[in-house]
């Protein structure tokens, strides 16, 4: 809401400066976006042109000499309408102008210019609230106008603007009124009297004009009519008030009824008479209605519109927009003004859909019934003193509204509780007063009267921030609140995740759930349906990921784009998914590694096994030693190379997945791995417990053996371990060779066995039986020894 | 006798004298002193001595046997102190090299900053809660006193998968499903950061957020105790000499509701362009709750009040890093990234 200081100075007596103001209203909870003189220029004056010459190097430019009492200066002027005799604009050497043009003595082909005859846009008037005219050329001063006066006075355009953000509740702070009131409260000071005075005939409209309510979203209407109006230019201090308000000004009569809507909050409606019958009916629209607005749009009406209708077909969305062919014309001459109330939630869907406007902002947040009876008689003072209307006695009225204040009992000690002060009552008391609300007290219990006008104020704890607030907040002391003891927590095993990735060197980052659908289906297997937007920002983020790796993947490509290739990442967050009609969301964590791992000077690239280890850190740092394998299925997503990609299994049950990128959806070597976290943690982790340390000696031996190729060393493993029995206490693979010496298609592993048992020393002999039984099973699947 | 002991005194001196390494050290310890070495030969001959004779001659081999072994223990000792001598000059570096570098990650900022306020409040006796990102319209509005309509839902534009899910717009929604799930209706501590999403993206605001709420919920709590919590969370977070400045204002869930603003770090107020000239940042929302809140998530307004209060993750990670650019949260450039490598440093407050 942009306030303009002038026009709210009707009703309230307040000489603190622009910016203070602000500030205080800040502090009382109404907070402002900017607060600036409505015209910033400096160094204005008013000139008259006493001369004025074509420039002989070109076909537009004008050479004059200008009259600003002081001086006569030669100014150069491009504007179409400059000429001899013109009062004039003047912006001194020395000025600033808007958009921060500062004039200095130029030369302008040659001539030499001290000055400018300025436009109102250069003056800083927005070229959307200015006539025909003044968009084409400098501002013509009316003639009476005095050399060497400030033309900003003459213009009365030496007003200030305070740009306040409201918050939603405040719909009472949508009028000038509305906002004298709340000054008022600041500075202890008396609301004026809104001016309501006319003369009226003597007929009555309601002998010849009906209204037909035919709706419950319709709670107050009211209609009175004016004849003979004289459409024409609005006064000066109506034009300049909605400028500064942001409205542009039109003609007389359309500019009354917006200067009522900023004075009073309440919005009105001008319809021409002549193109009405004699009635207007306010009812829910058919299912596709139609509907030609004021801006020459057919909309199409559904049932939760409010329209207005002449009894036969729609004339107005109620609250959104008038219709076209009831609108006010330079011709019009009677007209019926309709002030009234529509079901805020209503007109919020309608506007929502079709328009939102100054109007349906204000019936959206609610409106005081008594302004809209005070709304239609100042319209009427206004009509007939500046559009010489004359006003048809009697008012057309439905009303379903109680324009009672509203009687709400609070207890002192309770506004003390709340905010943790101790006012004392005849303090509270007055506050009541300022804020212009009746009270009485007995004993603790107050009894206040709140006006129509504070829609926002229902219960007792909205008295208490009335209190509170005008009071002052800085006044009430913090302190800690006096509760029992507790132990507070936390998810601590997520941090543990967190510290463990961060200290195996990897970079935590954090990425937008939000993906193209596209590439939610990637990188897993999972039976889900994605969960999409119904009305995303852009294509690119409709859907909610599955996966994490998606998002590392865009990490990646962002990363690489800007010459960073040593990538390791990872990212602890949510995947989202809808099964059976149900929503669902898992935290998982994903790992991306690619380029160099280790920074040394002997660097060292990543690879499957680096990523592998990786995940197996963390399993194992989890608690999940011995329990997890990599386990390769026939069908892995297929955005993994086929031959580097595997589940992790916990417990026989996947948990997650790692792998090489398919080298078509990138060229580079790049690992990931993603784990479900929520499922893996599910899964129980025994107690850390001591193990006693075995006395007796540990036996080494190696054994190197040939397997096929398709053998995995996993298998090996797994069968050594179960014919070498629980005296095996370590295996280690500590060298894989194929190439000379080897067959094609076979490998050679070299394993490094322990042996030990922690009540007795081994003998060589019972361990070289272990062996040899080892060697036989495994020669039983093909396996040899290598000779 | 005597000279010839004499002879292989001379000469055992004079090896021992000469000798270059430890091995010809050895052989000349066997040569004199072993079984079959030059005093063990003198000592077998002694049986053709007199009676008189053999103890005397007896005790000079012995001298000399001492005699020959300390002298070369002392030149074992000194060919051992030459052999490390070297051996330390070999292994001598170049310490200035560079080190072998123990791989070190990043904590993410914002993640920085939710550990830092969970301390805090943990160790004020909160709960750290979690509640679901795609939340219910129940949730996230109507059980914060939003019934469906209501104009204050403008300010949270929403992205809705389906009539009744959406992502959530504020971590309040885990308010409602706090109060709801204590079935008891007992004391209520917690605060719950995390994500939240808004139709909503420019150069200041990401679609996607974080938030950390708070609420209390006990007998007695007041607006006095909302401010007094908030002053120490903000000093903790910000800097002790930070001020707080409680402004009235409105959110649908508190009544009376307040925005904070903390008093701008950047120039102390005086005014700049990063708190607007104002001197000040809104950086919380907070009030006391609503009573229509707590009698809809089952809590009796008379017996119980309680308050709340949000802020923006992102926004106190900008400060606390001098981040100038929102986005530089959600790119994740390696390089950024890389940047949030160490320990934070702690600020002290005084209570």
């Amino acid at each position: 809401m942009k306030l303009s200081t002038n026009f709210v100075k009707d009703y309230i007596d307040v000489d603190v400066e622009t910016k203070k103001l602000a500030e205080d209203m800040t502090q009382i909870g109404n907070e402002y976006d900017s607060s600036e003189k409505l015209i910033n220029a400096t160094n204005l004056v008013i000139g008259e042109v006493k001369e004025c010459k074509m420039h002989p190097d070109s076909d537009h430019l004008h050479i004059c000499k200008v009259d600003v009492g002081s001086e006569v200066l030669q100014i150069v002027c491009g504007a179409p309408n400059v000429r001899e005799g013109l009062k004039v604009i003047v912006a001194l050497v020395g000025a600033e102008l808007a958009g921060n043009i500062k004039i200095k003595k130029g030369n302008i082909r040659g001539v030499e210019s001290n000055g400018m005859l300025c436009s109102m846009e250069e003056l800083g008037i927005e070229s959307k609230f200015l006539t025909k005219e003044d968009k084409e050329g400098i501002h013509e001063l009316p003639e009476d106008s005095i050399i060497g006066e400030d033309p900003i006075k003459k213009l009365e355009l030496d007003d200030s603007v305070i740009d306040f953000e409201l918050t939603a509740n405040r719909g009472d702070l949508l009028s000038v009124l509305g906002m004298a009131y709340e000054i008022g409260a600041i500075y202890n000071k008396k609301v004026k009297k809104v001016e309501l005075s006319y003369q009226q005939t003597k007929e009555d409209i309601n002998n010849s004009f009906k209204i037909d309510i035919k709706t419950d979203n319709c709670t107050l209407f009211l209609a009175k009519k004016v004849e003979n109006v004289i459409i024409k230019e609005s006064p000066t201090f109506i034009k300049n008030r909605l400028i500064a308000s942001g409205i542009r000004p039109i003609n007389n009569v359309v500019d009354i009824s917006n200067y009522v809507m900023l004075e009073l909050g309440q919005p009105l409606h001008f319809y021409d008479a002549n193109t009405l019958k004699d009635k207007i009916e306010v009812r829910m629209a058919e299912e596709n209605e139609k509907l030609i607005t004021l801006d020459n749009v057919e909309r199409t009406l559904a049932k939760e519109d409010i329209i207005i209708s002449d009894g036969e077909k729609p004339i107005g969305l109620a609250g959104v927009m008038g219709g076209l062919t009831t609108e006010v014309e330079l011709t019009t001459k009677s007209i019926i003004i309709e002030s009234a109330i529509f079901n805020p939630l209503k007109v919020r869907q309608t506007s929502k859909k079709i328009l939102r406007s100054e109007a349906s902002n204000r019936f959206e947040k609610g409106l005081d019934p008594n302004r809209t009876y005070m709304a239609i008689e100042r319209a009427c003072h206004l009509l007939e003193k500046y559009a010489n209307a004359t006003i048809v006695g009697g008012l057309v009225e439905y009303n379903k509204e109680n324009l009672e204040d509203k009687k709400i009992e609070i207890e002192l000690s309770k506004i003390n509780k709340t905010l943790g002060i101790n006012i004392p009552k005849e303090e509270v008391l007055q506050i009541f007063e300022r804020l212009g609300f009746m009270c009485k007290i007995e004993k603790d219990t107050i009894r206040v009267l709140v006006p129509k006008r504070r829609i926002d104020i229902q219960i007792k704890e909205d008295l208490i921030e009335e209190v509170g607030r005008i009071y002052g907040v800085d006044k009430i002391e913090g302190k800690l609140p006096v509760v029992p003891l507790k132990v507070g927590s936390y998810n601590k095993t997520i941090r543990e995740v967190r510290n463990k990735m961060i200290a195996l060197g990897l970079n935590e980052v954090l990425s937008y759930i939000l993906i193209n659908d596209k590439e939610a289906k990637k990188y897993t297997k999972d039976e889900f349906e994605i969960v999409k937007l119904l009305d995303p920002m852009t294509e690119e983020r409709n859907t909610l990921r599955y996966s994490i790796i998606p998002s590392l993947m865009k990490i990646f490509e962002y990363n690489q784009a800007r010459n960073v290739k040593d990538i390791s990442i990872f990212e602890i967050g949510k995947g989202f998914y809808k099964k059976e009609e149900q929503y669902g969301e898992e935290t998982k964590i994903g790992a991306l590694m690619t380029g160099d791992y280790y920074l040394n000077i002997k660097k060292e690239q990543s690879d499957f096994y680096t990523i592998k280890g990786v995940a197996e850190e963390l399993l194992d740092y989890l608690g999940y030693k011995n329990r997890y394998s990599f386990v390769v299925d026939k069908k892995m997503p297929q955005e993994f190379h086929t031959g580097q990609t595997a589940n992790i299994v916990v417990n026989n049950d996947i948990v997650g997945v790692i792998g090489k990128i398919h080298p078509e959806i990138t060229k580079q070597d790049v690992y990931v791995f993603e784990i479900n976290l929520d499922k893996l943690l599910q899964k129980r982790v025994g107690k850390m417990k001591y193990k006693e340390i075995s006395k007796y000696p540990i036996i080494k031996k190696d054994i190197a053996l040939i397997a096929d190729n398709e053998i995995t060393s996993q298998e090996i493993e797994n069968l050594i371990k179960r014919t070498a029995g629980n005296l095996l206490i370590n295996i280690e693979l500590f060298d894989l060779y194929t190439g000379k010496g080897i067959q094609k298609n076979k490998k050679s592993l070299a394993y490094s066995l322990s042996f030990g048992a922690q009540e007795r020393t081994l003998t060589d002999e019972e361990i070289l039986e272990k062996i040899k039984k080892v060697i036989t099973n495994l020669e039983q699947k093909g396996i040899q020894l290598r000779k | 006798m005597k000279e010839k002991l004499k002879e292989i005194a001379q000469i055992a001196n004079q090896e021992i004298e000469e000798v270059v390494d430890l091995n010809y050290l050895n052989e000349i310890r066997v040569k004199y002193l072993g079984k079959k070495g030059e005093l063990t030969a003198v000592l077998r001959m002694m049986g053709s001595l007199s009676k008189e004779e053999r103890p005397k001659i007896g005790e000079l081999v012995n001298k000399l046997r001492d005699e020959i072994e300390e002298k070369i223990e002392q030149k074992e000792k000194a060919f051992k102190q030459k052999e490390l001598q070297d051996k330390l000059e070999r292994e001598k570096i170049d310490i200035t090299l560079p080190s072998k570098k123990v791989i070190r990650g990043s904590k993410h900022p914002i993640n920085r900053v939710i550990e830092e306020i969970e301390d805090l409040f943990v160790s004020m006796g909160y709960d750290v809660v979690q509640g679901p990102e795609l939340e219910t319209d129940e949730y996230c509005f109507e059980r914060l006193n939003l019934p469906k309509g209501h104009p204050a839902r403008d300010m949270q534009d929403s992205f809705y998968v389906s009539k009744e899910y959406l992502l959530r717009t504020q971590t309040s929604a885990v308010q409602a499903r706090t109060m709801m799930n204590n079935k008891e209706k007992t004391p209520i501590r917690i605060i719950c950061p995390g994500k939240t999403y808004r139709r909503d993206d420019d150069a200041t605001h990401s679609h996607q957020f974080g938030q950390v709420e708070g609420l209390v919920i006990d007998k007695d709590i007041s607006f006095a105790d909302l401010k007094g919590t908030l002053e120490i969370f903000v000093k903790k977070m910000l800097g002790e000499n930070s001020k707080l400045r409680f402004r009235p204002s409105y959110f649908p869930f508190t009544e009376p509701s307040y925005e904070v603003d903390v008093s701008c770090f950047k120039c102390g107020g005086k005014g700049c362009n990063l708190c607007k000239q104002t001197g000040w940042i809104e950086i919380l929302g907070s009030g006391i709750v609503h009573p229509n809140v707590l009698k809809m998530n089952g809590y009796n307004p008379e017996i119980y009040s309680g308050f709340a209060f949000g802020t923006g993750l992102d926004r106190l990670a900008m400060f606390k890093y001098g981040i100038t650019d929102i986005r530089l949260l959600y790119t994740n450039d390696v390089r950024f990234l890389k940047q949030f490598d160490r320990k934070d440093e702690e600020n002290e407050i005084k209570y």
